[in-house]
């Protein structure tokens, strides 16, 4: 009797374990799987979605929608905007990845060189968006995402401290002075830079990061480098030296000193005007001027959605990227909730928001943010070589950009 | 402190006789139905619960590492916590659990990653890599239609139905697409076949990956390429334009006839060096640890790196131990009033999240709108984060007013027990305070101190926290391809190496992480050792 207590007890415990797990039965056989609840639950049908803290308010609305009208359950998770991406890369070979993730066209490159999404095929649907706006998501010869909204800078002017429209960059520096604001105008910078905000300016002197072909589409060979380069960095570094631009203004300081009167233009983009709008201030919207003779073109982000490469319910991903989220509707209720110029032209067409109207037509000169892979190694450099030059540490711009472009190459080449 | 001797071996006796009966057996909980063997048997229980489940949902998806790990755990916590014999046992079992999982598992995966090229381009199995290439590699056919297409179904086997030429064509994965008769055609698209189930939305959701997967050939040989369907509902058709090759293990370029061959390195490389996209996970032996000393791109920065975290983590445990001793010493002395007011406010730094101290000095800090240069210094400019030599000062300095409440309350601790006539007849015979303090009181200290001296050395060695918050590693090193800065110190480069540069290479940041473990268990092996010697003072 002593010796059969443990088992008894043992018998115990395993038996409740096997009642917790089963349920409302008791009897151990009646135990189910997880895979078995998996595909009973797959008759109305989950759809996992990753998507950032920068775009759910977005998406929120249309997945709720989606429900109403398919029966898929879509199951949003929240995931922070800094670690999606990796966490993408990382977790959709364990299988424990999302099916769907929603985001920029720029980690393209990234995501097909790790082999994790797979090519979506929009057919005639394709023919129905704005043709940059396909093709952000395209590599190598095949699509492997969705647009829905596209974004770009533009020079936001605070209409109550300067009323001209300048047209060169300097023109724009000298009315900010004459105003008399604490700042003539403000680019956000940051202590790691921010070469994104800075990319109008450098175009202007004739320097893209990646030489374009002629569809558009970029080769991994860089062009930032050479005399055009050099004539820009020494431009930053005048900017630096007259206060124009401060590594000490961050995003959020940049967006707080517009906000306070502090400045009469901004570069910034349409996520910071309905704030602007909100708190009652009369802005217009204008292309950015050119700095360097040639003309400035913003990098022109798209948002999308991709699907996972190992994603259990590609039918149901598919139901929702390719065939929902190219509705107009769907479109239209994006535009509503997130205020980008939607991708698809007969959305696109109905804006008449004379702000969007202004960053559409600073955009459209723009060039699409590369999406080939090589643009990771480059980002890092780009920015906290321009806030050396900003900040004065490195004192020749021209050395500093030159080691900033070898640098790069050696980084490509890993 | 007599008193404190005097209690003690009062309760003594009992301690001794309680170990005495428990091993006589006579209150083992395996025979002790009182209240206690009932919440240990839920809380088994409720660990069996978790164990079974996990168990299942391992199987579920075919970890089997994990199902045996979980089997042999479960079978060993019933049986250590049910068994009379297992008291000690019982008090290790969760520790060492847990210290397998999350220390030994951790340890042995970093070092076997250290030893692959795991990161961009390398992230997943060569299965997985074999059929991402063949599904990027896959082009609609030129000109080809999009197909308003229906799933069927005879006898578990797939089918799918378009309609071409106003004739309805049905095909599986082993027949060609070919005009069947009597088919219901609505709108372009076909409803229903005889003999063939046309599935409704529920059964293809249950069959996805086989509907996904199905390519029906449009011609009888193949050459005409194959039909495919993402969303059960439109159908393209596909050619490849490369081809694998099992027998040999390489791609074959269809159009141009290049052949890429699989490679030790993980990918699949062409005679002239290219390669295809993506590549996998191999073994590539020493690699990554050489890289660090033979890559000049990446030694520079990595020596630059090592010996600035061993200054840093020296340093800090310099200057707090410093501090943190000076003031428990001042505060030990009885002449000071209110003592015990100053020391609450001296923890305080302690009392804040390290993490959330290092945020707020990076504002106080920032060169033209922080606290320390608008109001203290009065709107001067001083770079303090990003001045190579100045970030260093200030992220001693912040790592200073955090550690030195730390220090303070140890030493404070440790000075309270040493015996206070043992400095009473050091003063007897005419030794002056200084010299008390050199040759009593720090030596008797050190006994006490020196191991957490030792600990805080290697928790400052890894200290991410303050520098990923405080400066992120910058101001970053001009000319270096991997992006690290003059503050960063190895476990922050590891980050980088890692996380934060364009191109993630966790291989060699595993490796980075080895070698950390093999300096922090170094150093604190000697340090340990010296101690030892201290004691037998």
């Amino acid at each position: 009797m002593r010796r059969s207590i443990p088992l008894v007890a043992t018998a115990l415990g395993v038996a409740l374990t096997l009642a917790a797990c089963s349920g409302s039965s008791n009897t151990p056989a009646a135990v189910t799987t997880p895979s078995e609840t998996a595909t009973t639950a797959a008759l109305t049908g989950t759809l996992t979605v990753w998507v950032d803290e920068t775009r759910i308010k977005d998406i929120k609305p249309v997945a709720d929608s989606f429900q109403a009208k398919t029966g898929i359950v879509l199951d949003l998770v929240q995931k922070a905007s800094g670690d999606i991406r990796t966490d993408f890369v990382a977790q959709v070979p364990t299988g424990q990845g999302p099916d769907v993730i929603i985001g920029a066209h720029d980690w393209t490159g990234e995501f097909v060189k790790n082999g994790v999404v797979a090519p979506v095929e929009l057919g005639d649907k394709a023919g129905t968006f704005s043709k940059s706006a396909v093709n952000a998501f395209a590599y190598g010869g095949k699509q492997y995402g969705v647009p829905y909204a596209i974004e770009n800078i533009a020079l936001v002017r605070n209409n109550k401290l300067v009323k001209d429209t300048p047209k060169t960059f300097d023109e724009v520096i000298a009315q900010g002075k004459a105003a008399g604001t604490q700042f003539p105008v403000i680019i956000q910078q940051g202590d790691k830079g921010d070469a994104y905000h800075l990319y109008p300016l450098q175009t202007s002197f004739g320097a893209p990061v990646f030489k374009q072909q002629a569809d558009g589409s970029y080769t991994n060979e860089l062009a930032l480098g050479a005399d055009a380069g050099t004539k820009f960095a020494a431009y930053l570094q005048k900017l630096g030296q007259d206060k124009v631009l401060d590594p000490a203004i961050d995003g959020d300081k940049a967006k707080q000193a517009f906000l306070d009167g502090q400045s009469p233009y901004i570069v910034t983009g349409p996520w910071n005007t309905t704030a602007f709008k909100a708190a009652g201030m009369d802005i217009t919207v204008l292309p950015i001027p050119s700095a360097g003779g040639q003309e400035a073109k913003p990098f022109v982000g798209v948002q999308g959605a991709f699907i996972s490469a190992k994603t259990k319910n590609a039918v149901l991903a598919n139901e929702f990227v390719v065939n929902y989220l190219t509705t107009e509707a769907v479109q239209d209720a994006l535009y509503a909730t997130g205020g980008r110029v939607p991708a698809l032209k007969a959305s696109a067409a109905k804006i008449n928001d004379p702000i969007l109207v202004g960053f559409n037509a600073a955009g459209a000169t723009g060039a699409p943010m590369p999406s080939i892979p090589e643009m990771g190694s480059v980002w890092g450099f780009w920015g906290t070589t321009e806030v050396q030059i900003i900040g004065g540490q490195a004192a020749d711009p021209a050395a500093a950009w030159t080691t900033m472009v070898d640098n790069i190459k050696s980084a490509i080449k890993g | 402190m007599s008193t404190q001797q005097t209690g003690s071996r009062a309760t003594a006796p009992d301690i001794d006789e309680q170990i005495v009966t428990r091993r006589k057996g006579t209150t083992s909980h395996a025979r002790d139905f009182g209240p206690g063997f009932f919440v240990k048997l839920v809380l088994v229980a409720v660990v069996n619960a978790l164990g079974v489940y996990g168990i299942l949902a391992a199987a579920a998806v075919g970890s089997w590492g994990i199902v045996g790990f979980l089997v042999i755990a479960l079978v060993l916590v019933d049986w250590v916590y049910f068994s009379r014999r297992m008291l000690p046992v019982k008090y290790l079992l969760p520790g060492l659990l847990f210290l397998l999982v999350y220390q030994l598992f951790v340890m042995a995966y970093t070092g076997y990653v250290a030893f692959t090229n795991y990161g961009d381009g390398h992230n997943s199995t060569k299965a997985d890599a074999i059929s991402a290439i063949q599904i990027q590699t896959e082009r609609r056919v030129e000109g080809s239609p999009s197909y308003p297409l229906a799933v069927l179904e005879k006898g578990g086997v797939l089918a799918v139905a378009i309609v071409e030429n106003d004739k309805a064509m049905v095909g599986t994965a082993d027949q060609a697409l070919a005009a069947v008769g009597g088919a219901t055609v609505e709108a372009g698209r076909v409803t229903a076949v005889p003999g063939y189930t046309t599935l409704a939305f529920a059964q293809i959701a249950q069959r996805q990956d086989e509907i996904t997967n199905l390519r029906v050939p449009v011609a009888a040989d193949g050459s005409k390429g194959s039909l495919r369907t993402q969303d059960a509902s439109t159908g393209y058709i596909y050619t490849p334009s490369t081809v694998y090759d099992a027998a040999t293990d390489t791609f074959t370029d269809v159009v141009a006839g290049t052949v890429y061959k699989a490679s030790a390195e993980g990918t699949f490389t062409a005679a002239d060096g290219t390669t295809l996209n993506p590549g996998w996970r191999a073994g590539v032996g020493l690699k990554n640890f050489t890289t660090m000393f033979t890559d000049s791109r990446i030694s520079g920065p990595f020596f630059n790196i090592l010996a600035w975290t061993f200054a840093f983590a020296i340093l800090s445990v310099a200057t707090t131990f410093a501090l943190g001793l000076f003031l428990a010493v001042t505060f030990n002395d009885p002449r000071v009033r209110y003592r015990r007011l100053y020391r609450s406010l001296l923890i305080l730094p302690y009392a804040f999240p390290g993490f959330l101290a290092a945020l707020v000095w990076r504002g106080m800090l920032n060169p033209r709108f922080g606290f320390v240069n608008e109001v203290l210094l009065r709107g001067t400019h001083v770079p303090w984060l990003t001045d190579p030599w100045l970030a260093k000062v200030s992220v001693l300095l912040v790592n200073l007013w955090l550690g030195f409440p730390y220090m303070f309350l140890i030493c404070t601790g440790a000075l309270q027990a040493i015996p206070g006539d043992v400095i009473e007849s050091a003063r007897m015979d005419g030794a002056g305070a200084l010299r008390i303090l050199r040759s009593m009181t720090l030596p008797l200290l050190m006994i006490s101190v020196a191991p957490l001296l030792i600990a805080s050395f290697a928790f400052n060695f890894n200290n991410f926290t303050l520098i990923y918050m405080l400066t992120g590693g910058g101001p970053n090193f001009a000319g270096s391809p991997i992006v690290v800065g003059h503050t960063d110190i190895l476990i922050s480069m590891v980050y980088s190496v890692a996380f934060e540069g364009g191109n993630k290479q966790y291989g060699l940041a595993s490796a980075v992480s080895i070698l950390i473990f093999v300096i922090v268990g170094t150093i604190s092996w000697i340090g340990f050792r010296r101690t030892k010697t201290l004691e037998e003072l």
